[in-house]
């Protein structure tokens, strides 16, 4: 058996730190743009059968720009507060640079180290769930659910 | 006569003569005058090796028991002693292995029917899993026996290996489902039974114990009713065979299905038993070899029951470690370990209640539950306590149990779970509050 280590501990304590990073608990406690849009261009439901979680994403696309978004649903800390710094990062964007911050934003949860941390800004805060496999899921929904409502709209060439 | 016939018992002076069940204090190191358990959980927990590991520096606290339980190193011995001793395919070998093999085989069929009390070894099947038993089930006898008009009935509290494969079957056959519903404690409604319950019910499939929420069902009530109407009874006992006694000639069930892993057991290794006279009439379940008797370019004519069942090379090792198991827990005592569990589980309920805000799902007495503590906090997400709780060494389940319609009743999209089994202690208890306590504060609104 392995004496306890505080170098140890205190690793422990900061990859936690570093999952619960204080931007995300405030997405978590106070969600952005957590309603519906009254008649959205597109909406998509999506769903993570290893935890239950459901989230709704709602566009109005206009132009090839998102000009407004809505998300809803159920789930984790992590979830939730990773749909809300979405909808915050894609607002006012085009549908061709919000496709360039989905692949960043999953390669960073890939691990991949080749990301674009500029492109992403708020949302490296998230690159702390990188450490917890399983919660990798979590952060990824809202923005698959985005994908597949963008590849709705454009008949699957987003 | 060829050389050892005990492969698959455990040595002397390891495992069941090291157990005490008798009543005296535990040796565990944090308990001085605590109150004598049932089982000697010091001393068992020294035939764990796992338990000795540590997690994120953290003494590993293990209660997942209700996804799978861990192995004592009776049991992981004899699969070594197997592979490095006894190794040969079954049945059909004329050499001194292949009988030896043979015999430790047939030898844990006839320790599980002893187990569940089964009439005879020929009314136990071995599968992968409790699925792949209730599978066999909704295959052979589902499709024999139910038709278009027929009725399956189930209860809004099956795992979804109770489930899936019986809406296939109703799907396939133009068959309906029913269910029966829920109190607000996750009891079964009975209420309704009667209605629910007719002429066309074909069958009842039904959980013992639920493994999302702990309720142990009233079967013998449910076998009885369901027997006066001439329906058939299937009964998911994945969480009952590892932590109660069980007698299936008294539950007077058709069929029982439970699984190795969860009671101290390998991994691959399910138990169907049914009564002899549906095991005979069912058609087999998968075709190849070890299933038939006579085989020509044409035909083939299926071996007996229980091995028409059984196609193609088992399980062997981890079934005959898994008949190591089954003489671990009979050393122990079932109604030891169901007194030690219910000890637990009020300890847990008891301190879980002191926590204002924690809700527990299930039945409040422990009588009516099993080793399963459900919980939620109002706003707190199971999987965040299960992150919080893991880097203090804290091992639960959170999520939905695959019980998702059941989830979906409850209002909830999962729940955090505590599972508890023989090795458990209530300082392990302890920890989990405490461990708790931690996730409380760090999602509270008053924490930087």
């Amino acid at each position: 058996m392995t004496r306890p280590n505080e170098d140890e501990y205190a690793r422990q304590e900061a990859e936690i730190d570093e999952l619960y990073r204080e931007v995300i608990l405030d997405h978590y406690r106070h969600p952005r743009n957590r309603a519906s849009i009254e008649s959205p261009t597109v909406s998509r439901q999506g769903y993570n059968p290893l935890c239950g979680d459901e989230i709704v994403v709602d566009l109005l696309v206009n132009g090839g720009v998102v000009e407004d978004v809505a998300v809803r649903g159920g789930g984790c800390s992590i979830s939730q507060s990773s749909a809300s710094m979405m909808s915050e990062a894609i607002v006012g964007r085009t549908v061709d640079e919000v496709e360039s911050l989905f692949g960043g934003f999953t390669a960073m949860m890939r691990g991949s180290d080749d990301v674009d941390l500029d492109l992403l800004g708020d949302l490296e805060a998230l690159m702390g769930v990188r450490k917890f496999p399983v919660r990798v899921k979590c952060a990824t929904l809202a923005w698959h659910t985005l994908r597949e409502a963008l590849q709705e709209l454009t008949g699957g060439k987003a | 006569m060829c050389g050892s016939r005990d492969l698959g018992r455990a040595p002397e002076n390891s495992g069941r003569s090291r157990i005490v069940t008798a009543t005296k204090p535990m040796s565990s190191q944090n308990v001085s005058e605590k109150p004598t358990g049932p089982l000697d959980v010091g001393r068992i927990r020294e035939d764990f090796p796992i338990l000795g590991r540590r997690v994120y520096g953290k003494p590993l606290v293990y209660l997942d028991n209700a996804a799978t339980s861990q192995k004592p190193r009776q049991v992981i011995e004899a699969l070594v002693r197997y592979y490095e001793q006894h190794n040969a395919n079954i049945h059909r070998a004329i050499h001194c292995l292949g009988e030896e093999a043979t015999a430790a085989y047939e030898e844990a069929r006839a320790k599980v029917a002893r187990f569940i009390n089964a009439p005879s070894p020929e009314c136990i099947v071995f599968t992968r899993n409790t699925t792949e038993a209730i599978n066999l089930v909704a295959h052979t006898w589902g499709r024999a026996n139910v038709g278009p008009q027929a009725d399956i009935l189930l209860t809004q509290m099956e795992h979804h290996s109770n489930l899936i494969p019986w809406q296939r079957l109703a799907a396939e056959k133009g068959a309906s489902l029913r269910y029966i519903g829920l109190t607000n404690e996750q009891t079964l409604e009975l209420d309704g039974l009667d209605e629910l319950m007719h002429d066309r019910t074909r069958i009842l499939a039904v959980t013992h114990a639920s493994n999302a929420v702990g309720t142990i069902n009233p079967i013998g009530r449910l076998v009885k009713e369901a027997h006066r109407n001439g329906t058939t009874v299937l009964v998911d006992g994945a969480q009952s065979a590892p932590h109660m006694p069980v007698d299936v000639q008294a539950m007077d069930c058709d069929f029982f299905a439970f699984s190795a892993h969860k009671m101290l057991g390998p991994t691959g290794v399910g138990v169907l038993y049914a009564r002899r006279e549906l095991l005979d009439e069912m058609e087999p379940f998968l075709a190849g070899g070890e299933m038939i008797k006579r085989v020509t370019l044409e035909g083939a004519t299926w071996n007996d029951v229980p091995w028409k069942f059984e196609a193609g090379t088992p399980n062997i090792a981890d079934v005959i470690a898994f008949g190591v198991a089954i003489d671990y827990l009979t050393g122990l005592g079932m109604e030891n370990v169901r007194a030690h569990e219910m000890e637990i589980t009020d300890y847990a309920m008891r301190r879980l209640r002191q926590m204002e805000e924690v809700f527990i799902y299930g039945p409040p007495d422990v009588a009516d539950r099993g080793g399963v503590v459900s919980f939620n906090y109002p706003d707190l997400h199971p999987h965040d306590i299960g992150t919080i709780l893991d880097r203090e060494g804290v091992a639960i389940r959170a999520g939905h149990h695959c019980t998702q319609p059941l989830m979906r009743i409850l209002g909830v999209s999962g729940t955090a779970r505590a599972s508890f089994y023989v090795y458990n202690t209530l300082e392990e208890v302890d920890v989990l509050v405490e461990a708790l306590g931690k996730a409380r504060a760090f999602f509270s609104n008053d924490t930087p």
